[in-house]
């Protein structure tokens, strides 16, 4: 910018110029500011504060220190359950959501007739209200009489427990999670419609097959998007909701199998009060969110290849 | 000559033989990916059309094993019943103010603040970037407890205040979107400009908005169906049965009058309907905003 004024131009110009800037800056930036501090950094101090307290929401907070910390890893199986549920869910569905969005997207890209119908049909379930997607799948997964158990029955199949018994009920809403995959797809498609193609002509020269060149080419290529994937989806994981407590009305049932900890936590602060113990919960799970995340984000110097290079 | 001739034309034939062998090995590949497509189109058409089927069926259809797929006679009668049933216009009322107010405010800050971060130059503005990006990483647990803690203390619980207003003061995942889209419109526009005395607002008002219509155009959709479709939010803030929206309604509806399903389906189909319409007709703004948050990341 500095570079368009004369070399002879005064000085004072260009610096009024730049603070000219930096009010225009502030100004235009004013609202998200406002927002950041009042939506954001005050919050996430205050319930860190919140987290040493007992405090129901009505009465001041009172200090307890660690008491709330201590409570949940000594003396709280619902948490626990909580923590497995959750666990589970993400160790389940993230590695099966890459393979499936991945290999629908191979798929797509393979410049079949089609592949627009195709895009659209795998991203519909993306935009279904939460409560929608909840009760088909409610009506859909009804054991004996849900239409999923006609192809079962098939094969003398009957039994199937669905959403209704601890043992199945966590694999279910894998299998529902996979189901709204609809926006890896299209990105996973449109990464792959990135690669170079010389990369592949230079492959075929080599005399690759494609298997070396999907190992080879295909998948190096890919690894941010997959880095992507894995990161949201954690996070991701970690807040899944509205979909489980529709389902269960935020019960867990049953025998505990989809109490996860975003349910469990608004159950502690919305329907116990206690606001305290549930701060500690937050708390926790962003300590354990920014550590899993900072492990993948340090691992993918190993994995994640950057064709521009500039990390290695 | 002779044998250059006969070289040449067999130099021609091999690739045409060659050609036909593709040809071959092209159907039979598209052939064998469409039968690898199209199965798992319909598994993920298959709760739509069964939502569609099962909001036709009247009491007695719905009790038939194993199920049918296709009702006769359809039992149109469960929409208008639904319709009624549920206060479905009031809460279409409800969610409509929502989500209207919501995007409008999204779009106006979110642009003003990307505004900020891709076109001026002032100290300090890659430092808020870092602190936008950073709170995409935030859980929203973490914030979930003072916020609602402030807003009871203003006294906005119970109304539309808290799920509206925040929306006003920006977004981060709106605000990267549009720093990104922002920073690819050439900073010579503006430089022409403010060499002809244009104020900053005016450059923003007048050249870039033009220009970004796509990205506004995206976030404007991406804001809305996340307030149409939002539970949460609702479930903590609104205690008013007057006052709430669509999938909150249609939820309380449930868990008052058991699962009759012929209506709940009805009822979710019409509240699914409005967002695959709009995705129909605006599906490449979708696709670009996805790409454009995803890839750049």
């Amino acid at each position: 910018m500095a570079t368009a004024v004369a070399g002879g131009a005064p000085r004072r110009q260009r610096l009024k110029q730049s603070t000219r800037n930096t009010i225009n800056g502030i100004l235009f930036a004013s609202p998200w500011l406002l927002g950041l501090t009042v939506f954001w950094i005050y919050p996430t101090i205050a319930s860190a504060y919140y987290s040493f307290t007992s405090f129901n929401a009505v009465q001041t907070p009172k200090w307890v220190g660690l008491q709330n910390y201590i409570q949940l890893f000594t003396d709280d199986s619902d948490f626990w359950a909580a923590v497995y549920n959750t666990f589970y869910f993400a160790g389940v569905s993230i590695p099966l959501a890459v393979i499936f969005a991945f290999a629908l997207a191979m798929m797509l890209n393979a410049k079949v007739k089609g592949q627009v119908v195709y895009r659209t049909i795998y991203f519909l379930p993306t935009l279904v209200p939460e409560v929608a997607l909840a009760f088909v799948w409610i009506y859909l997964f009804t054991p004996g009489s849900g239409l999923i158990n006609v192809p079962f029955s098939w094969f003398g199949i009957y039994r199937m427990c669905w959403l209704t018994c601890p043992e199945m009920a966590r694999q279910t809403l894998v299998l529902l999670a996979l189901w709204i995959i609809g926006q890896q797809v299209v990105l996973y498609l449109a990464g792959l419609q990135d690669v170079p193609q010389d990369l592949y002509d230079a492959a075929d020269v080599d005399g690759a097959g494609f298997l070396r060149k999907f190992w080879n080419v295909t998948v190096p290529m890919m690894t941010p998007v997959i880095f992507f994937h894995v990161v949201t989806s954690v996070i991701g994981a970690f807040q899944f909701f509205a979909i489980p407590y529709i389902m269960t009305g935020g019960t867990g049932f049953p025998a505990n199998s989809t109490l996860f900890y975003s349910i469990y936590l608004y159950k502690q602060a919305f329907q116990y009060f206690n606001m305290g113990y549930a701060s500690a919960l937050a708390w926790l799970l962003f300590l354990v969110t920014l550590v899993i995340t900072l492990v993948i984000f340090r691992t993918s110097r190993l994995w994640v290849f950057y064709a521009g290079g500039e990390q290695s | 000559m002779a044998v250059e001739t006969q070289q040449t034309s067999l130099r021609i034939a091999a690739p045409r033989v060659g050609l036909n062998k593709k040809r071959i090995k092209g159907v039979v590949r598209s052939i064998l990916i469409h039968s690898a497509l199209i199965p798992f189109a319909l598994i993920f058409m298959l709760p739509f059309l069964w939502m569609l089927s099962t909001s036709l069926k009247s009491d007695i259809q719905l009790f038939i094993y194993p199920p049918i797929l296709v009702p006769i006679p359809a039992a149109w009668e469960n929409y208008p019943t639904a319709v009624i049933y549920i206060d479905f216009f009031l809460y279409l009322r409800n969610t409509l103010i929502i989500a209207c107010s919501a995007t409008i405010g999204a779009v106006i800050s979110c642009s003003l603040v990307s505004y900020s971060l891709a076109r001026i130059p002032w100290p300090g503005r890659n430092a808020l970037f870092i602190l936008t990006v950073a709170t995409l990483m935030l859980p929203f647990q973490v914030t979930l407890i003072p916020l609602f803690l402030v807003f009871k203390g203003l006294g906005w619980v119970g109304d539309f205040r808290p799920l509206i207003i925040p929306h006003f003061f920006g977004g981060a995942l709106y605000i990267f979107l549009l720093r990104q889209f922002f920073m690819t419109i050439p900073m010579e526009l503006s430089e022409a400009a403010h060499m002809d005395g244009a104020s900053e607002f005016r450059i923003y008002w007048a050249i870039i908005l033009p220009l970004a219509k796509p990205a506004l155009a995206t976030v404007a959709i991406f804001e809305f169906i996340a307030r149409w479709r939002d539970y949460l939010g609702p479930l903590i803030y609104l205690n008013d049965q007057n006052l709430y929206t669509l999938s909150l309604g249609i939820y309380e509806y449930r868990s008052q009058y058991g699962a009759e399903w012929g209506l709940l389906m009805a009822a979710s189909v019409l509240i699914t309907l409005p967002i695959v319409l709009l995705f129909f007709f605006l599906q490449k703004t979708f696709v670009q905003g996805i790409t454009l948050t995803g890839i750049k990341g």
